[in-house]
């Protein structure tokens, strides 16, 4: 029934209609609408085609038009949560009362152009005029059901868009920040160095900068990996981080064993750890020791990476809400209100920095 | 002759040591007098033994290269020779700008030993120039001076600069006093605080220095030393000093501050 209506195809979406756009389409349905309740009337009664062309279109026009307004108003009322739509009650309000206000003023108004006096809801509720009504009901009812429906699925469509063009910038912006130039560097000045000097561990570092950089490449390629994997890498980025701070830096990694199959994003710890490093321990003279540690409460999954350095206060905020808010929106996508991001002051003594993270154990249902 | 000295700043052992090495085959006849794991330690040091040259790695805890060769040079006593700089970096591409055109020279990590031969000739080319012409030690410092003053400015800025500050909520126990910015005459660090100086009072806050200096009107606020800020209209007299500091006495206030040389251009009278 809905004509020239253009489909939303995927992958391909223009600028929103306009205003103008939007009224011309509206009032061609409703045109359309209008021509065929006059060929149904005519085709399963004998009506006068004159008279009920007249009072189908003011009908007609006359709901739509108290319709279109009633939801306006509900809009408005509602606030702007979802534009364009009222809440559901209001939208279903608006249809029933808009047709019956809708239908009488139509009905007045064909009286005036016809100078008949066809019965209105206003002379009476009689058989007839109630019979009518919820035939007027029907078209309303279908029209706003299908514009309301198109709409929704515009706006859903138009999200998910948003959502994945999200994800591609934040894989991107992890890679970018994952392989930092500075570490990169520092680390091959180091190796560098060993080659000459101990050979053996040279390997042994050669080996986790391979580990770090694997994983860093293939992070933005799995969904998912087990939470023994995560502790693996962040091991060999902290080992690298070691053989650089020397005895400025100590490492404590917990994780419980039968949590290590528990499926988390991958790296996702990644710019925790090296915030706490960056921010926390490396402006300190003396270094300080860094924790991260898994923990299972009731069926959540917790991640906890905290540091002994120089705390909150002395950190520039500016450089560790960037590693922060890009583990937030990791996980908002994949689990939306199901995770928890927290940063704090660690309470005790040594100072520093807590962050936890709070996820489901089971994967997210839906992987984008 | 006397020896020609250096002093190594490098947060990292591993490489502390390997440039340590480099340099001994390089350079033999160069004297390692001291090594530094920190910015504030290379500070020191190098006051101490006065190196004629001082490799100092950029990003370090504390302190930075940078920031120490900076306060090197408002603290260093006039009549000795400032120490020749190299600054070694992993990657700071800001900083390299600034370095190609201010620094006497600089190193990239990991670095190459065809590098730093080259840098090591540079270095000798400097002090045999130094040491024909005998030229004056307070003309060297001053140059070092402006090479620094260069880099001061260098660093990268924060991509949104803080909002201005009006007020300095000063906290003492669970009272907070709102000091109105325009009435503090100076901010001065000490330690980890700042003193917040008003005509009638002073006031600590926690908050560094170096943090706070973005959220003042750099019109009004001067930077006068890496520890002090004074508010400009309450500077009353600048007397030049002979090591090239000068001496600000204060609308307000009866001490006197000390304008470092790096801040001493901006008392040049019109």
């Amino acid at each position: 029934m809905s004509p020239s209506s253009p489909t939303h195809s995927p992958g391909k979406q223009g600028p929103p209609p306009s205003w103008l756009a939007q009224q011309l389409r509206l009032w061609l349905t409703l045109l359309a609408v209008d021509v065929v309740i006059i060929v149904f009337i005519l085709l399963i009664s004998r009506q006068d085609p004159w008279l009920t062309t007249v009072y189908a279109t003011t009908a007609t026009f006359g709901c739509a038009l108290t319709i279109q307004l009633l939801l306006h108003i509900g809009v408005r009322v509602a606030g702007e949560r979802r534009p364009g739509w009222p809440p559901w009650p209001w939208t279903m309000g608006a249809v029933l009362i808009g047709t019956l206000i809708g239908y009488t003023l139509g009905g007045l108004l064909g009286n005036l152009i016809t100078g008949r006096d066809a019965a209105t809801p206003l002379s009476g509720l009689s058989r007839q005029t109630l019979g009518s009504l919820m035939f007027a009901l029907v078209p309303g009812a279908i029209i706003v059901w299908v514009f309301h429906t198109r709409e929704r699925l515009a706006a859903a469509e138009a999200q998910a868009q948003q959502a994945q063009r999200l994800a591609v910038e934040n894989q991107l912006r992890l890679l970018q920040s994952q392989l930092e130039p500075h570490m990169l560097f520092n680390t091959l000045a180091n190796l560098r160095v060993l080659i000459a000097l101990d050979p053996g561990r040279a390997q042994a570092m050669l080996d986790r900068l391979i580990g770090y950089l694997r994983a860093t490449l293939n992070a933005s390629r799995l969904p998912l990996h087990p939470l023994s994997e995560e502790f693996a890498r962040v091991d060999d980025y902290l080992a690298l981080m070691a053989v650089r701070m020397d005895a400025r830096l100590q490492v404590r990694l917990r994780m419980p064993p039968e949590l290590a199959d528990v499926p988390v994003p991958p790296l996702l710890l990644q710019p925790l750890v090296e915030n706490s490093i960056k921010h926390g321990l490396e402006p300190q003279v003396a270094g300080g020791r860094i924790e991260v540690q898994a923990t299972r409460e009731g069926g959540q999954l917790h991640l906890a990476v905290r540091d002994t350095g120089v705390g909150l206060a002395a950190a520039p905020a500016d450089g560790t809400r960037f590693g922060l808010g890009q583990v937030r929106e990791r996980l908002q996508t994949l689990y939306g209100t199901a995770a928890r991001v927290d940063m704090k002051p660690a309470s005790d003594a040594e100072g520093g920095t807590l962050v936890t993270l709070t996820l489901p154990l089971s994967p997210p249902d839906a992987t984008p | 002759m006397t020896a020609v000295t250096a002093l190594i700043a490098e947060d990292e052992p591993l490489l502390a040591a390997c440039l340590k090495a480099d340099l001994a085959q390089l350079w033999p006849e160069l004297h390692l007098v001291a090594q530094a794991g920190d910015g504030a330690q290379a500070l020191a040091l190098a006051l101490q033994h006065r190196p004629h040259v001082c490799f100092l790695d950029i990003r370090m805890p504390g302190m930075t290269g940078l920031e120490a060769a900076q306060a090197m040079a408002e603290d260093w006593p006039a009549g000795t020779p400032f120490p020749l700089l190299v600054f070694v970096t992993a990657y700071d591409q800001y900083a390299l700008q600034a370095f190609d055109a201010q620094a006497v020279d600089y190193l990239v990590k990991p670095v190459q030993p065809a590098r730093l031969a080259a840098c090591v000739a540079r270095l000798q080319a400097r002090l045999s120039a130094q040491a024909s012409a005998q030229a004056p030690a307070a003309d060297a410092l001053q140059a070092a001076v402006d090479q620094l003053r260069g880099l001061i400015g260098s660093a990268p800025a924060a991509a949104t600069p803080p909002p201005r500050m009006t007020v300095v909520p000063a906290q003492v126990g669970n009272l907070v006093h709102m000091v109105p910015v325009d009435d503090v005459i100076y901010f001065e660090a000490a330690d980890k605080y700042v003193r917040v100086v008003t005509a009638e009072r002073e006031h600590l806050i926690r908050l560094p220095l170096k943090d706070l200096l973005p959220q003042l009107d750099p019109q009004a606020f001067w930077q006068v030393h890496r520890g002090t800020v004074v508010q400009a209209r309450c500077i009353a007299q600048a007397r030049r000093e002979e090591s090239g500091k000068v001496t600000l006495s204060l609308v307000g206030r009866p001490e006197t501050l000390t304008a470092s040389r790096l801040y001493a251009h901006l008392f040049k009278g019109l």
